[in-house]
């Protein structure tokens, strides 16, 4: 083999999460960061993505996604990471040693510390089982962005969007803009899967109907899309009987969830949420195995940039810090997470530090706390006007808060 | 080119396939019309991928005698073509006690066929090999195989074009003229004419059979709907395992098969539709096989399905008779010089090689010729790595730095994989040609990220974006560019004012 290697802390991935964590693993103090990145640029979705509406949170302005990803590669590379284009990371052990394909051959690389980044992929008709032929002209929108910003290719005329995923609902309003029709977005549940203001700003500012509680129950076309049938669901998803109608249409875009690309890590015997789809991590982002951490959208997936970037600047520091002590903070609080919530990160915490809790609630609800206590006191209450499942809740829970927990553990959940 | 051809094959599915490369070892001038934009887009590339052993067929039968004959050399036959095959083995697993009796007569009868190493074994035994299976008992049949069917599909078109057989795609056969010595084929691309026909068309052999006056089939389009789960999932079965057959119905019953990928396929159903093209799928079946699957493989979930398709049995007999229909390869008093290959369904590719060696001795008889020098006799479309040791990888990427740079990440299909399968020996450009000569979109991310990269590289290969397809045809992939679309729209706002 031609070569082995040690770094002290290896990213995987290069989109805003490993962008973040390499930079902030650097800048702490790491002496060899590597991020190793498959496409041949960074950014991951962003350079594709040229609406603006990213950095708000973090720069306080409006950036497009190659604007904010601009600003950390330049950071990377000015602090001195190694940025790896066009390789691969094809196997991962427990012991951190990382096999890389590249047009350089195959490296092997021992690593201090291994910062988990590879983002997410969009679920697709299989994933969902939509019924039908299998024409050309069923696209997912992610494709679709990359298509249309990146190749300046037209994938058709007359659209249909199935699920109202930010993604989704920011291609409705760029294909219109193009040129395109976009007859209306279905979606499968009551409420949108994408952020309220999308709404606004992608469906009702171009008249594009939103369909609830609808989904689409048939593709139609031999050779490409020609139409596709619409039928309403009830409480259970199960089909309403007597709401099909067909709609007209050359193209059926997806925007139907993302799910965390979790695979390279599946060998590693990770401890897994079943509702993340994404690792299990504390409050320094450690997964379950000693030195590999988690963060962006391979461990939750994100609604905003911004808080990908925030969670992956705190693992890349911890990363570092743990590449060059083998230390950090025990966890010994466990969170539970419980009424109203689907989950709440980290799932462990060492109590010695202020914590941002992340959170999504199962629907919507208005005007309703979330409380954490312990032993049945309450440690801290924030009162949300809104909550919504397509909205990542964020709560800091300061650590003088932490003094009060009874038996290592504290309960997270909605109430009034 | 010239369109006089000594054999004309209509059909490039496996076994009109399979005779252009035996054709191909003589001075032959050989053609393959097929109506689809490449090979191995109907029943071909789309089944279960087995090699039986031909225990499921009734005894002297043709059926029985083609897959006895063309199972014997197989292994030989892929590994010549570089074709993947495993002799994984095949468990017929009984759920139930009543079930047991009906194993026995399977074992019985592939006893008398001659079928090495069958065995009844029990429960605790099917447990040992396949310890997330149910069952109350099984008979073991450690021949069965299973091979990559569109991967053999291709390879052997491909080996025949490179010895000289011309491939006609998105060439329909719309009638036929003549005779024996003298036919004139009528397809869009113009008028072909051929000493000899071969009707290998599959679910449309009984049109091309028409097309020459002969009216005694009909084919009875059956489909078979799969279900294709992730990888990850591929260790939950070593061997097939399939069910009891049902004494009534179109087919072997759901069974559970591994791919020569590394995937399992759940499936196929069993519909007659009115339709060969129908190759829809429905949530009904999907459905169907997730709980016949379950009952055998609990260790899954719907979530570990990736996708779903359809493939579809050309039958000879419909579903009001029901029963056996067999092989029909004969040519027949009424059209001298067509050989009529109909109701080829399952076991279709274990025999392909076997009804090639005959039809070719067939064609030689009556136009005799020579060895032809520029036969291939080992083949290999695109060289795949995904399973490479390491320091092969290593020479490859030294050879090509192309190997080293992974496009299909989910299943590591590399960008040299990737260009080689675009320039094919077929002129096949469509994205489906790519897929199924390289692998590249066909893991659980289904193309949405490579699927763009891939476009890409059409593009700088000469591809139009407006003439790019999935599959040939009017499948297009794009209407052209941005611009064009809004310039398209421009105009039409303009005419509307």
């Amino acid at each position: 083999m031609a070569s082995r290697e040690l770094v002290d802390v290896a990213v995987i991935g290069g989109g805003p999460a490993g962008l973040a964590a390499a930079a902030e693993a650097k800048g702490e103090g790491a002496g060899r960061v590597v991020m190793f990145e498959r496409d041949e640029r960074v950014g991951g979705i962003l350079p594709q993505q040229i609406h603006d509406g990213f950095g708000t949170k973090v720069f306080k302005e409006a950036l497009t996604g190659p604007e904010y990803s601009a600003i950390y590669e330049a950071r990377v590379n000015e602090r001195g990471v190694e940025t790896w284009l066009k390789t691969t990371v094809t196997d991962l052990s427990r012991d951190r040693v990382l096999t890389v394909r590249s047009n350089r051959g195959i490296q092997t690389i021992e690593a201090g510390a291994v910062v988990l980044a590879m983002g997410c992929r969009e679920r697709t008709r299989g994933a969902i089982g939509t019924s039908g032929t299998r024409p050309a002209g069923v696209y997912t929108a992610g494709a679709v962005q990359y298509y249309m910003n990146v190749s300046n290719l037209a994938v058709g005329r007359k659209v249909v969007i199935l699920g109202s995923g930010d993604i989704g609902l920011i291609m409705a309003r760029r294909m219109i803009l193009e040129g395109a029709e976009v007859v209306c977005v279905a979606e499968i549940l009551p409420q949108p899967s994408g952020i309220a203001g999308n709404i606004v700003r992608c469906l009702e500012d171009f008249d594009i109907p939103l369909y609830l509680s609808t989904t689409v129950v048939e593709i139609h076309g031999k050779e490409r899309v020609t139409g596709v049938t619409l039928a309403e669901v009830g409480p259970k998803m199960g089909e309403k009987k007597g709401t099909r109608r067909f709609i007209e249409c050359d193209t059926l875009l997806l925007s139907v969830g993302l799910i965390p690309e979790t695979e390279l890590a599946n060998g590693l015997g990770l401890s897994m949420s079943p509702m993340t789809n994404g690792a299990i991590v504390d409050d320094s982002f450690r997964t379950s195995v000693p030195g590999i951490f988690s963060c962006g959208n391979v461990l939750q997936v994100h609604d905003v940039v911004d808080y990908a970037t925030l969670e992956a600047e705190k693992t890349g520091i911890a990363a570092a810090t743990w590449a060059m002590t083998g230390k950090l903070p025990e966890p010994i609080i466990d969170i539970n997470s419980g009424a109203g919530l689907r989950y709440a990160l980290p799932a462990k915490i060492s109590g010695n530090d202020a914590v941002d809790f992340t959170m999504r609630p199962w629907k919507e609800e208005h005007d309703k706390s979330v409380i954490f206590s312990s032993g049945g006191e309450v440690l801290r209450r924030l009162k949300m006007p809104h909550m919504e499942p397509a909205g990542m809740i964020r709560v800091r829970v300061g650590k003088g808060r932490f003094n009060h927990v009874v038996d290592n553990e504290i309960t997270v959940e909605l109430g009034e | 080119m010239s369109n006089n051809f000594d054999v004309a094959i209509i059909g490039g599915g496996v076994v009109g396939c399979a005779i252009a490369r035996e054709l191909s070892r003589y001075k032959l001038r050989v053609v393959v019309l097929e109506r689809a934009g490449d090979v191995a887009r109907g029943t071909s590339g789309k089944n279960s991928g087995v090699v039986h052993t031909g225990i499921n067929v009734p005894p002297g039968s043709v059926k029985a005698r083609y897959n006895v004959a063309g199972a014997e050399n197989f292994e030989e036959y892929c590994a010549d073509l570089d074709v993947p095959f495993d002799r994984c083995g095949k468990v017929i697993v009984a759920l139930k006690e009543e079930e047991v009796s009906g194993l026995q007569s399977l074992m019985t009868r592939g006893i008398s066929m001659g079928i090495q190493d069958l065995e009844i074994i029990d429960r605790a035994t099917l447990k040992r090999m396949e310890p997330n299976i149910e069952g109350v008992a099984a008979l073991n049949v450690p021949t069965a195989a299973i091979a990559c069917p569109y991967t053999l599909n291709i390879a052997l078109a491909e080996s025949s074009a490179a010895a000289g057989v011309v491939f006609m795609l998105e060439t329909p056969v719309t009638g036929i003229r003549g005779e024996q010595g003298a036919f004139e084929l009528t397809t869009p691309s113009g008028v072909v004419s051929s000493s000899l026909i071969v009707n290998s068309a599959g679910l449309f052999a009984d049109k091309v059979a028409r097309m020459v006056g002969v009216t005694r089939w009909r084919i009875w389009p059956c489909r078979g709907e799969y279900l294709i789960l992730d990888k990850a999932k591929g260790d939950l079965v070593n061997s097939m395992v399939y069910p009891v057959p049902p004494k009534e119905g179109a087919g072997l019953g759901i069974h559970i098969t591994p791919t020569t990928d590394g995937n399992i396929i759940l499936g196929p159903s069993a519909d007659y539709t009115s339709d060969g093209d129908d190759v829809r799928t429905t949530a009904k079946i999907r459905r169907q096989l997730l709980a016949e699957a379950f009952e055998f493989m609990p260790g899954f979930t719907a979530r570990d399905v990736i996708t779903a398709y359809s493939g579809m049995r050309p039958k000879l007999v419909p579903s009001s008779v029901g029963g056996f229909g067999d092989f029909v390869v004969e040519e027949v008093p009424e059209a001298l010089g067509v050989m009529q290959l109909v109701g080829i369904e399952s076991p279709g590719l274990t025999a392909a090689p076997a009804i090639a060696e005959d039809v070719a001795d067939w064609a030689r008889e009556r136009i005799p010729a020579g060895e032809n020098p520029k036969f291939v006799s080992r083949w290999s479309s695109v060289r795949r790595t995904r399973e490479e040791e390491l320091d092969v990888i290593d020479e490859l990427v030294a050879e090509d730095p192309g190997y080293g740079e992974i496009m299909c990440r989910c299943e590591m299909i590399t960008r040299r994989e990737i260009v080689d399968s675009i320039n094919n020996g077929l002129n096949a450009t469509s994205l489906n040609a790519i897929k199924y000569r390289s692998r590249a979109t066909m893991g659980r991310c289904q193309g949405g990220f490579c699927g763009p990269r891939i476009v890409e590289l059409l593009i700088e290969h000469g591809g139009a974006p407006e003439s790019l397809t999935l599959n040939g045809g009017g499948s297009w992939l794009f209407m052209g560019s941005t611009e064009d679309l809004r310039a398209e729209r421009k105009t039409q706002r303009g005419r509307a004012k």
